[in-house]
């Protein structure tokens, strides 16, 4: 009898550190995947990131990669300056719905329209984590939070920004999809969308932008399970899989 | 069918129970035992593991090592 | 390279692609937009890079970026532009970067006017955006001197890791002189310790580039490691020209084009026989208080002329302990003193 280990804990992520995040939160899922795929397309030593504001905003103590903090919604403005210095690196940002559709509207649009050569990896979880569970963009109409506690109502604050589409509007993105981390079968998917983000910008095919919706079990007041439940019966109709551009 | 085996990294395991949710063949649980952050960490408690790999897939602590048993 | 004929703006542009810069990123502002567009126009030439950020927001942040990858990174606006990179300027003073940042100041505060002015003194030596962090902050008072001045930018830029501020007023960004730019090699030092992209280069060592530290204490090493700096500079780094000061009896504190006029003012007032004389502070941070030591026992009063409502006259009670009447001379809104306006001010306190 043999063995072989079909699944182990990628090599860029930080040895013995444990994450600061909610148990079950989606956050974790996506970092991994980030990092097996930095291991088997072996770009360690190339990749360069930006820290979002947000819960990650210390996810360089989990990655083990080159990293600099950018302030709350500049990291595609950041991201372009890395990029345009050093062509050669592969860049990406990883940001929130507060990061990326509030404060950073102008910034994501302009770098999506400008096609600069990196990948955006947007988080969804339809509301804002780290401050404490309040309105994001994204938070579904209805959908209670702690400044919006009778629930999103769109005569106050409009209805909620699906960036997929919007950013699809734009001529220059070369590929823009929306995955989730719902459960395996998802995030088998996700893992190929952010593979397909890295390959394009190894192929100097232009901007990608990958949407994961994810989770706040803590601020939806869900255990983790029921959250990804709630995701999929709530947020993916709204916000519905699949690929709004690409390339090909 | 493939045999597997999970092997847990207990002390970065949350109990978030999303491995729990994904097995196909439901041969996860969360323990009883307490780990060194005060969670109760994961646990393959019978066998039956098919090392499809969905538990390590769904972990967002990278907690879970998979391994595919070769009959010789 | 013999002297040209330029526009300040533009000097100030040629002056940096000669230093080596190949990477600009702003916005469109009145009364620089000839720098960004000069960069457009020049910068692919020498295989660089212009992008035109959407906002200077973005663009300051494009700078923080390029930056943390150690190259000669410039951006240029005017004061309410600047405001608006305050927060950028920020986290690029706090995770340690170089760059050079033009400001070519207007009339404020708000939307203001689009005439020069000096009034972003105290945004420059003293605030702009949060935290106990200081822009090395130059002031030039002719074109040659903000060619120099651009030049000298990244090198201390680099010594320092730490932004630089030349602050410039419409005047000199609008007008034309005789410049003289040649090509200047710039020191990046030991860049590749901690810059991005480096990682094999390191021995496969990532660098993590950041302001934030939530540990209180970590925070405050840090802050004290920053204040070294300025402290550094404040040794070794500051400067400064007086004029005239020997046997004056009246003092001009004045730097920028304000001290360029007070020049002939003195000039003027000097034929007259009074005893006038000027410091001009070049570096405004470090604020070159040992320039003011100079003042001699036969001085009887400090005028601080200024294109704003009196930013520097704190500075200029510091530097000389209070120990002269300071008082103010200036104009706003796009207005400059004119030579008569000085003369006349200076003749008023020496009776």
């Amino acid at each position: 009898m043999s063995e072989t280990k079909i699944y182990s804990k990628p090599k860029s992520w930080m040895k013995d550190v444990h994450t600061h995040y909610c148990p079950g939160c989606g956050h974790g899922i996506a970092h991994r995947l980030i990092c097996e795929l930095i291991d088997e397309l072996d770009i360690q030593k190339d990749a360069l990131s930006m820290a979002p504001v947000g819960c990650a905003a210390m996810m360089y103590d989990y990655i083990d990669i080159d990293y600099v903090e950018a302030p709350h919604g500049r990291a595609p403005a950041v991201a372009t300056g890395i990029k345009r210095v050093r062509p050669d690196k592969i860049v990406f940002t990883y940001q929130g719905d507060g990061d990326l559709a509030s404060i950073g509207m102008a910034e994501i649009i302009h770098a999506a329209n400008r096609g600069e050569n990196f990948m955006v990896i947007f988080i969804n979880n339809a509301i804002y984590g780290m401050t404490g569970g309040q309105m994001a963009p994204t938070t579904l109409v209805g959908q209670k939070a702690t400044t919006c506690p009778l629930g999103r109502d769109p005569k106050l604050a409009g209805y909620p920004i699906r960036m997929c589409e919007l950013l699809a509007s734009l001529e220059t993105p070369a590929y823009i999809e929306r995955v989730s981390v719902a459960k395996p079968k998802y995030i088998m998917k996700a893992k190929a969308a952010i593979k397909k983000g890295f390959e394009y910008q190894l192929e100097n095919k232009g901007f990608s932008f990958i949407e994961i919706l994810s989770t706040c079990p803590t601020n939806w007041g869900l255990n983790p399970v029921k959250a990804f439940e709630w995701q999929m019966e709530n947020m993916m109709p709204y916000y519905p899989l699949g690929v709004f551009k690409d390339y090909e | 069918m493939a045999k597997g085996r999970i092997e847990v990294s207990e002390n970065y395991c949350k109990s978030c129970g999303l491995c729990v949710a994904a097995c196909p063949v439901k041969v996860l649980r969360i323990s009883d035992r307490i780990n060194a952050k005060g969670h109760r960490p994961v646990e393959q408690y019978k066998a039956g593991c098919i090392a499809c790999g969905m538990c390590a897939m769904s972990c967002p602590d990278a907690a879970i090592e998979v391994y595919r048993i070769e009959e010789e | 390279m013999a002297k040209v004929l330029m526009k300040g703006t533009e000097a100030i542009a040629e002056a940096a692609i000669q230093a080596g810069c190949r990477h600009f990123f702003g916005y469109p502002i009145t009364p620089q937009n000839e720098i960004p567009e000069y960069m457009s126009a020049h910068l692919p030439k020498h295989g660089g890079v212009y992008i035109q950020g959407e906002s200077e927001v973005a663009s300051i942040n494009m700078v923080l970026g390029a930056a943390a990858t150690g190259c000669q990174v410039m951006t240029s606006s005017s004061s309410p532009g600047i405001s608006l990179m305050s927060e950028g300027i920020s986290y690029i003073a706090g995770s340690e970067l170089p760059c050079v940042i033009v400001n070519v100041m207007r009339g404020g505060p708000g939307l203001g006017g689009i005439l020069p002015s000096q009034a972003d003194y105290l945004q420059a030596t003293k605030g702009g955006g949060n935290g106990d962090y200081r822009l090395m902050v130059f002031a030039p008072s002719t074109l040659q001197e903000a060619v120099d001045l651009v030049q000298s930018g990244w090198d201390f830029a680099f010594k320092y890791r730490n932004p630089v501020m030349i602050l410039a007023d419409g005047f000199m960004g609008q007008m034309m002189e005789p410049v003289e730019i040649k090509p200047h090699e710039t020191d990046r030092r030991d860049v590749q310790s901690w810059a991005m992209g480096y990682f094999a280069d390191r021995g496969n060592k990532r660098t993590l580039i950041k302001s934030m530290n939530l540990t209180p204490e970590l925070l405050e090493a840090h802050n004290v490691e920053l204040q070294k700096k300025y402290d550094q500079m404040q040794q070794e780094d500051t400067q400064y020209e007086v004029l005239d000061l020997e046997d004056a009896e009246l003092v001009i504190a004045s730097y920028g084009t304000s001290a360029r006029i007070a020049k002939t003012a003195i000039a003027h007032l000097r034929e007259e026989g009074y005893k006038v004389g000027l410091i001009r502070p070049i570096t405004l941070f470090p604020f070159p208080y040992e320039a003011f030591e100079k003042i001699p026992s036969c001085t009887r009063h400090i005028l601080d002329i200024e294109m704003n409502m009196g930013q520097m006259i704190d500075d200029v009670k510091i530097g000389t302990s209070c120990k002269y009447p300071v008082s103010f001379f200036g104009h706003c809104g796009g207005l400059a003193p004119s030579v008569e306006e000085i003369e006349d001010a200076c003749k008023k306190i020496l009776g």
